[in-house]
């Protein structure tokens, strides 16, 4: 009981410390804005560890941060090898391979017209519709190793990368494009000088939504069918052992590479677009 | 009318003749190995003989089995007309409180999503405002919002189900929590956007008024944020419905859309996982247009509507 009772102790004084340091003279800074949701962060993480252990929650239910941490220390090669086979080997390929599709189909759609008007609602529908549940259809063609993870992943990624590079290549504005016109430029000249550039805060845009959706595409194939390794399948067997440490450290793994992913991205959108109104500082 | 209808009709015409066209090199091994036990020739002649060769050349070198490839009952890849003729077996045919009715399926998946998606969305409406009137809550909350959405929240799924069964939670309530989750950090970061939305001037503006808080929320911000918050549901509601079907995969009960999709897939039933699938599409095309046309007609009602 004392540990709840320490639980609620300390959700106080850190909420009252974040209520002080937000509204307190400092609250400008960038030193403030860092601390308060790492202060957050780190209370939810202590009430966790002292509610679990206070109300002697078991295992099965829900493992202490403690007892995480130390799972994830201890089973760092298996995390690893989960890792490359999940993210190196179906993410990042069907990634790549998805978008690179997806920039072709969007150049040809720019080309013609008819094209732009037949192939961007029915892609637009396709991207709303729940894409995962063609996982257990490509277990079935592409057998159980990456490569079928891979290619979900690719189907995942395209639609919205579509949607995202021809919503992006219609960015200019006429008047830049007669100024290329004026200038005798190519198709091509235009499109690597002018429409290109133009386009890339939405091409971002579509890489940094696609990222999370490649992800989870892969993560959800793997419950379909998958070698013994990898995150997806690591996650449902630890589920069925109810090894529950297990599975929250997998998830730690997910989420640190969902958002190293995702930061990696955002990095290089700073740099590409460095002109756009959004990056200013 | 006919400037957007044709192209897109033209479109889905050129997938559908592709579809069937992908059906023969697909289908085709099996389509020869069942033609030849029944008498027919084959070239070249002999389940061995054909075994490492490409699916391609076995279709050219056999036109008279292509039609073979369209009427298999277990097909590689199925037929569209297959699983249309599937879906009307399983939802016209059957009587909808049957356990092979996709009705059934249909409804135990939606009945979670829309419970799942009510709680996400209001829980994440509710979280926007306070966000919006308390820095602290915004401080704090506000970045973990944005980084929760870069992590693959559906990997927790398969636990949500087994720890609640521990407790012996079991049925709707597993699946709405996880549809609720992936619905509500959508909702939340839109709602607060659209909280935020009314400019400087218009704040400027109630001010001079000597609007309260609360007249400040139910005059200006809350009227402000409704596009935000219905831009933000469409999405919300789709996640919802990945998540249902998520949830359903490894414990579902033996029910929902997304069991159908597990139960086809262990038994090689591939017409009944297509049919599954297109029944998940329906559904999800259902959901957002609704949401759409609550949103035309809201914003219309509002003077909003370009």
């Amino acid at each position: 009981m004392a540990l709840v009772i320490a639980a609620l102790l300390f959700w106080i004084l850190a909420w009252y410390l974040n209520v002080k340091l937000s509204n307190g003279p400092a609250r400008g800074t960038r030193a403030v804005a860092l601390a308060v949701p790492v202060v957050f962060g780190v209370t939810i993480l202590v009430v966790w560890e002292l509610l679990v252990r206070g109300l002697n929650v078991p295992m099965v239910v829900l493992p202490p941060p403690s007892q995480i941490a130390v799972k994830f220390a201890a089973s760092i090669p298996i995390l690893w090898t989960d890792f490359v086979q999940t993210f190196v080997k179906g993410v990042l390929s069907g990634y790549v391979i998805g978008c690179a599709a997806a920039f072709g189909v969007a150049i040809l759609v720019d080309r013609s017209d008819f094209l732009k008007r037949g192939i961007l609602p029915v892609g637009a529908f396709v991207a709303a519709l729940p894409i995962v549940g063609i996982a257990p259809i490509f277990v079935m063609w592409f057998n159980v190793g990456w490569q079928s993870k891979a290619a979900v992943v690719v189907v995942m990624v395209f639609f919205p990368m579509l949607v995202n590079i021809t919503a992006g290549l219609q960015e200019t504005s006429a008047m830049q494009r007669d100024q290329m016109k004026t200038w005798a430029a190519t198709y091509w000249q235009g499109f690597w000088k002018l429409r290109l550039p133009a386009a890339m805060p939405f091409v971002f845009n579509g890489l940094k939504i696609s990222s999370t959706m490649a992800l989870i595409g892969a993560i959800v194939a793997e419950f379909f069918g998958s070698p013994i390794a990898g995150m997806g399948f690591r996650i449902s067997t630890s589920v069925g052992q109810l090894a529950l440490d297990m599975v929250w450290a997998e998830i730690v793994v997910a989420a640190l590479s969902g958002s190293l992913f995702y930061g990696a991205l955002a990095l290089l959108e700073r740099g590409v677009t460095y002109w756009h109104p959004s990056q200013r500082r | 009318m006919t400037r957007v209808i044709f192209p897109v009709l033209v479109v889905v015409a050129a997938i559908m003749a592709f579809w069937y066209a992908a059906c023969i090199p697909m289908n085709i091994k099996f389509a020869l190995q069942t033609a030849e036990r029944q008498g027919a020739v084959i070239s070249p002649e002999g389940v061995q003989a054909r075994r490492d060769m490409s699916a391609f050349v076995l279709a050219a070198r056999n036109p008279g089995q292509w039609a073979q490839t369209w009427e298999q009952a277990k097909p590689r890849l199925p037929a569209p007309h297959q699983i249309v003729q599937e879906l009307w077996k399983t939802t016209v045919d059957v009587k909808p409180t049957s356990k092979r009715s996709l009705v059934f399926h249909g409804w135990v998946t939606l009945s979670a999503t829309l419970a799942g998606f009510a709680i996400g969305s209001v829980g994440g409406i509710l979280l926007a405002v306070g966000i919006v009137h308390s820095r602290a809550m915004d401080m704090s909350v506000m970045p973990w919002a944005i980084a929760s959405q870069t992590i693959p929240i559906l990997a927790i799924a398969p636990m949500i189900i087994v720890v609640l069964a521990s407790f012996g939670v079991q049925g709707l309530m597993p699946k709405a929590i996880i549809s609720a989750y992936l619905s509500f950090f959508p909702v939340v970061v839109g709602m607060v956007k659209g909280l935020r939305s009314p400019s400087a001037m218009d704040m400027d503006l109630v001010r001079t008024w000597s609007a309260t808080r609360a007249q400040t929320f139910w005059k200006l911000r809350l009227p402000a944020s409704v596009p935000y918050l219905f831009a933000s549901l469409k999405i919300g509601v789709a996640a919802s419905l990945v998540g249902t079907i998520v949830g359903e995969l490894p414990a579902g009960g033996g029910q929902g859309l997304g069991f159908r999709l597990l139960a086809g897939s262990y038994y090689g039933q591939t017409v009944q996982i297509w049919a599954a699938l297109l029944a998940t599409a329906v559904l999800a095309a259902g959901l957002v247009a609704l949401i759409g046309v609550l949103e035309r007609g809201t914003l219309k009602r509002m003077g909003l509507s370009r």
